[in-house]
C-alpha cells in the first residue's frame, strides 16, 4: 500500500513555501518563492496579493513534483500564513482593490488616536496598534472612493492571507480561522465571534468579514486538485503547534523576519501586566480553544535583509554570520531596530531605530556582530516580561525558523538569556504545525500525542557569557533603548 | 572550428561589455552591441546572473557584473550559506537514518598544512540524549567520510593534502598516498564515501556530494555513527543509510541549483 502525504502552505512575509510531508513528519519535498516587499512610502510595506496568490498554486505544483506524487495521493492541505496582513478584494472578479497591507506597515498610526485601549484589551487581548488589521481595514475604506458602500453590500471581502489563500483554492469560500481572526482586533476572545462593539468602533460593516472556523476542519476542496483544505493557523500560533506546545507551559520562539515567543497557557486566556499579548493558540475542531501568550519582535530577519539590501554590506543573509564571527565582539555599537515601533514589552509605535556607541574603531563586522545581538536583546526583553507575567522562569527556549541555521545567532541568545536554547529537528515547524493541524483534521494523525513521538532534538547551544559581563551589556542595551525613545518623542 | 561552444563565446562577449560599462548596459544595448537576437541576449544574462557573474540593479534594472567574479578562487558559497541550504534535509536526513547528521566543507588549513574539513552544520541523533554541537569544529579531511568525498571531486585540495602529509589518528587511517588515491577514486565512482574506524575507533562515516550549478561539489552531508549500525557484518555500509545520504545531498543540489526565485 503507498502511503499518503500532507501539504502544507506556509504563505510568510518575504516567501511563500510548499513542503509535503510524510507520516513520520520527516520533509519530503520543500519549494519556496520569495515576493518582492513595496515601500511606497516611509513606514509603508505592501505585498501584491495576487502575486503571492500565483507564487503559492505554482509551488504546490513544484512541491508535487519534486516529490514525485500525484494531489490523489495528498490526504489534506494545511494553509499556515503571515498574521494581520489585509487583502480586500472584489467579490465578483477575486481581484483585489489595493495592495496589501502588511503588519509592519504603521501608516494607521493616525487612526489610534481616541481608541480605548481598556476597551480594546478587555475585547481582544491586545493593546491598541497599527499592527492588527482593524485600522488597515478602515484606512482602505476611508481612502478608496466608494469602497465602504460596496463593503456595506458585501461586494468588497476583506481576508487575511489565509481566507485569501482558501477563497483562491476553493474558488470562493470567504472564512478564516479563530488564531487569524483573533489577530484582526474584530474578534471578541469571549465569544470568538466578531465584536459588535469593536466593528462600531472600527466602523467596518460585518458584511465584508469570512466567517470563523476552527484551526483544524475541512474548509472545502481544493479546484482541479480535489484535496481537502483542512486547516488555516497564524504562522506563529503553526510554530507552537508544529513544536507541539500542547500543555500550558509549553513555550517557542521563532525567528523569521520578525521574532515571535508564544506560551502556550491553557484553555483559559491570561491577561498580561507586562505588555504581552492574549491570543487564541489553536482550536481544534470543536474541542475548546487553546489561548496562548504572545512577545513580539517586529524586526530580527529583517534587520539583516536591511544588511544586504539597504546597506548593500552583505551579499546573501547567511553571510551575516561570517562577516560578524570575524570580531569577537560588538566594538561597544548597539543597534536597537525599531523601524516600525518598539514592539513587546515596549509597545511605542512612535519609537524610530537608532545606532548608538560609534566609534572610528567600529567595523561592519562590529555593525553585523551588534545586527545579531539586537535580536538576542529583543528575546531576553520579551523573556523578561512572559517570566513576570506567568509566574514562571524559563528553563529552555525551544526556537525555531529560517534563522536557527545562524548557529552564531543561537550561541548568542543562549548567551544572553542564561538557558540553553533548543532547535527541534524539523526547522520548519510553521510549515510543520499547519501540516499537524490538517493531518488531525483528516485523521491522517489520530492524536496530538502520536505527535510528541516525532518530535526530536536536531541542536543545543549552552550558555557560556560571564554573568559580570551579561548583566553589563544588558544595562548598555536598556540605555540604547532608552536613547531610542528619546530621540523618537519630540 | 569544431568542439567549441558558441554559448560559452558569447558569455565572454557579455561579461567583457559588463565590465567596460559597469551598471549602465541594458539587455537591448548589449543585444545590439553583439549583433544578438534580444532573447538570446536576455537567456545569457539570466544565466550569468543565476552562476552569479552578473547583477541586476533592482531600481534601474541594469547589469553589471557579478560579485562571484570578485572570488573565482572560492567555491561561490560561503559556509553559513551552505548550511542555511542544508537544514531542512539534514534534519529529514537524521529522523529517516537516526544517526547524528554532519555538513561539511573544504576550508584552508593553517600554512603549511593542506586543506582541512570544517564542519558546517551538526545535526543531533534523534533520541534525545545529551550530545554537544560540534559546529564550527575542524576536522582531518582524509580521515573522515566528508572529507574523503570532498577531496575526491577537488583534485588540487587532494594533492595539498597530500603533499602536507596524512597523519594517522588509528590503525585504519589512510596514510600513503596510494591508498587516499584509491579511495578518493572508489568514491567517485560510487558516488559516496565510507570511512570506518579511520578517525575514531569504533566509529564510522558515510557521506556524499552536495553540488552547485555546474556540478561543482561545495559541501559533503553524512551521518556518523557506531560501526555495528552503519555496516554490516562484513563492514560493508548498509544500503539503505547509503540510500538516504546520496538522496539528501541530492536534494540540497537541487535546491542549490535550481531555479532562482
Amino acid at each position: 500500500m503507498t502511503d499518503r502525504y500532507i501539504l502544507a502552505i506556509d504563505q510568510g512575509t518575504t516567501s511563500s513555501r510548499c513542503i509535503v510531508f510524510d507520516r513520520r513528519a520527516t520533509v519530503v519535498a520543500l519549494a519556496r518563492a520569495e515576493h518582492p516587499q513595496s515601500y511606497p512610502q516611509p513606514g509603508w510595506v505592501e505585498h501584491d496579493a495576487a502575486r503571492v496568490w500565483r507564487d503559492v498554486r505554482k509551488l504546490i505544483t513544484r512541491a508535487l513534483r519534486d516529490a514525485g506524487l500525484t494531489a490523489d495521493k495528498i490526504a489534506a492541505i494545511g494553509i499556515a500564513n503571515q498574521r494581520e496582513t489585509t487583502v480586500v478584494w472584489e467579490r465578483a472578479t477575486g481581484r483585489p482593490v489595493a495592495p496589501a497591507i502588511v503588519w509592519q506597515d504603521t501608516r494607521t498610526a493616525p487612526l489610534l488616536d481616541g481608541l480605548d485601549p481598556d476597551v480594546l484589551r478587555e475585547r481582544t487581548g491586545l493593546p491598541p496598534a497599527t499592527y492588527f488589521s482593524a485600522t488597515k481595514v478602515r484606512w482602505l475604506l476611508d481612502s478608496i472612493p466608494g469602497l465602504r458602500s460596496k463593503a456595506d453590500r458585501g461586494e468588497v471581502l476583506f481576508g487575511t492571507m489565509d481566507s485569501w489563500l482558501i477563497w483562491n483554492l476553493t474558488g470562493g469560500l470567504h472564512v478564516t480561522d479563530v488564531t487569524n481572526a483573533s489577530r484582526t482586533q474584530l474578534m471578541n476572545l469571549a465569544t470568538l465571534d466578531w465584536d459588535p462593539v469593536l466593528l462600531e468602533m472600527f466602523a467596518i460593516p460585518r458584511a465584508m468579514l469570512p466567517e470563523i472556523r476552527s484551526s483544524a476542519e475541512v474548509y472545502g476542496t481544493a479546484d482541479g486538485l480535489g484535496v481537502p483544505i483542512a486547516a488555516a493557523i497564524g504562522d506563529q500560533q503553526a510554530a507552537l503547534f508544529g513544536q507541539t506546545c500542547f500543555e500550558p507551559g509549553d513555550a517557542k520562539c521563532t525567528y523569521g523576519t520578525g521574532g515571535f515567543l508564544l506560551l502556550n497557557t491553557g484553555t483559559t486566556p491570561v491577561r498580561s501586566a507586562h505588555g504581552l499579548i492574549t491570543t487564541v493558540g489553536y482550536r481544534i475542531g470543536s474541542q475548546p480553544p487553546v489561548f496562548a501568550l504572545e512577545g513580539s519582535i517586529a524586526i530580527a530577519g529583517s534587520l539583516v535583509q536591511w544588511m544586504r539590501d539597504g546597506l548593500g554590506l552583505i551579499g546573501t543573509a547567511a553571510e551575516i554570520e561570517t562577516l560578524a564571527a570575524t570580531v569577537t565582539d560588538n566594538g561597544g555599537c548597539y543597534i536597537v531596530p525599531a523601524f516600525s515601533g518598539l514592539f513587546a514589552p515596549h509597545w511605542r509605535s512612535d519609537t524610530r531605530g537608532v545606532i548608538v556607541g560609534l566609534t572610528s574603531y567600529v567595523t561592519k563586522a562590529h555593525l553585523a556582530r551588534a545586527v545579531l545581538e539586537a535580536t538576542a536583546w529583543q528575546t531576553r526583553d520579551v523573556v523578561d516580561a512572559m517570566n513576570a507575567d506567568s509566574g514562571l522562569a524559563l528553563t529552555t527556549l525551544n526556537v525555531d525558523g529560517g534563522m536557527t541555521a545562524d548557529n552564531l545567532l543561537m550561541q548568542i541568545v543562549a548567551d544572553v538569556l542564561d538557558v540553553p536554547v533548543a532547535r527541534p529537528m524539523v526547522a520548519e515547524t510553521v510549515s510543520l504545525g499547519a501540516a499537524y493541524a490538517a493531518g488531525l483534521a483528516v485523521g491522517y494523525w489520530s492524536d496530538p500525542r502520536d505527535l510528541r513521538a516525532n518530535r526530536h532534538r536536531a541542536g543545543r547551544w549552552l550558555p557560556t557569557m560571564d554573568p559580570a559581563k551579561r548583566a553589563t551589556e544588558h544595562a548598555t542595551w536598556r540605555r540604547a533603548i532608552a536613547a531610542a525613545v528619546l530621540f523618537s518623542s519630540p | 572550428m569544431p568542439g567549441l561552444i558558441q554559448s560559452i563565446e558569447r558569455s565572454s562577449a557579455v561579461l567583457r561589455l559588463l565590465a567596460d560599462g559597469p551598471g549602465r548596459l541594458r539587455v537591448k544595448q548589449i543585444a545590439d552591441a553583439l549583433d544578438l537576437p534580444k532573447s538570446t541576449a536576455q537567456s545569457i544574462l539570466r544565466t550569468l546572473t543565476h552562476i552569479g557573474f552578473a547583477e541586476q540593479d533592482p531600481r534601474t534594472a541594469r547589469y553589471r557584473l557579478g560579485r562571484a567574479l570578485l572570488d573565482l578562487s572560492s567555491t561561490g558559497l560561503d559556509a553559513n550559506e551552505l548550511r542555511a541550504h542544508t537544514l531542512n534535509w539534514a534534519d529529514a536526513l537524521a529522523s529517516r537514518s537516526g544517526e547524528e547528521v554532519y555538513v561539511g566543507a573544504l576550508r584552508a588549513g593553517p600554512a603549511g598544512q593542506g586543506p582541512e574539513l570544517l564542519v558546517v552544520h551538526h545535526v543531533f541523533r534523534p533520541d534525545d540524549s545529551a550530545q554537544s554541537m560540534n559546529t564550527g569544529r575542524v576536522l582531518p579531511a582524509h580521515a573522515t567520510a566528508l572529507g574523503q568525498v570532498l577531496l575526491a571531486y577537488r583534485v588540487a585540495a587532494a594533492e595539498d593534502v597530500l603533499a602536507a602529509g596524512l597523519m594517522a589518528y588509528t590503525r585504519g587511517t589512510v596514510t600513503t598516498r596510494q591508498a587516499l588515491t584509491r579511495t578518493l577514486a572508489a568514491t567517485r565512482a560510487q558516488g559516496w564515501a565510507l570511512s570506518v574506524e579511520e578517525w575514531q575507533a569504533g566509529r564510522a562515516g558515510i557521506a556524499a556530494p552536495v553540488r552547485t550549478f555546474g556540478g561543482l561539489v561545495v559541501g559533503a552531508i553524512g551521518i556518523s555513527g557506531p560501526v555495528e549500525r552503519l555496516c554490516d557484518t562484513r563492514r560493508q555500509a548498509r544500503p539503505a543509510l547509503v540510500e538516504h545520504v546520496v538522496a539528501a545531498g541530492r536534494a540540497i543540489s537541487r535546491d542549490l541549483s535550481g531555479p532562482q526565485p
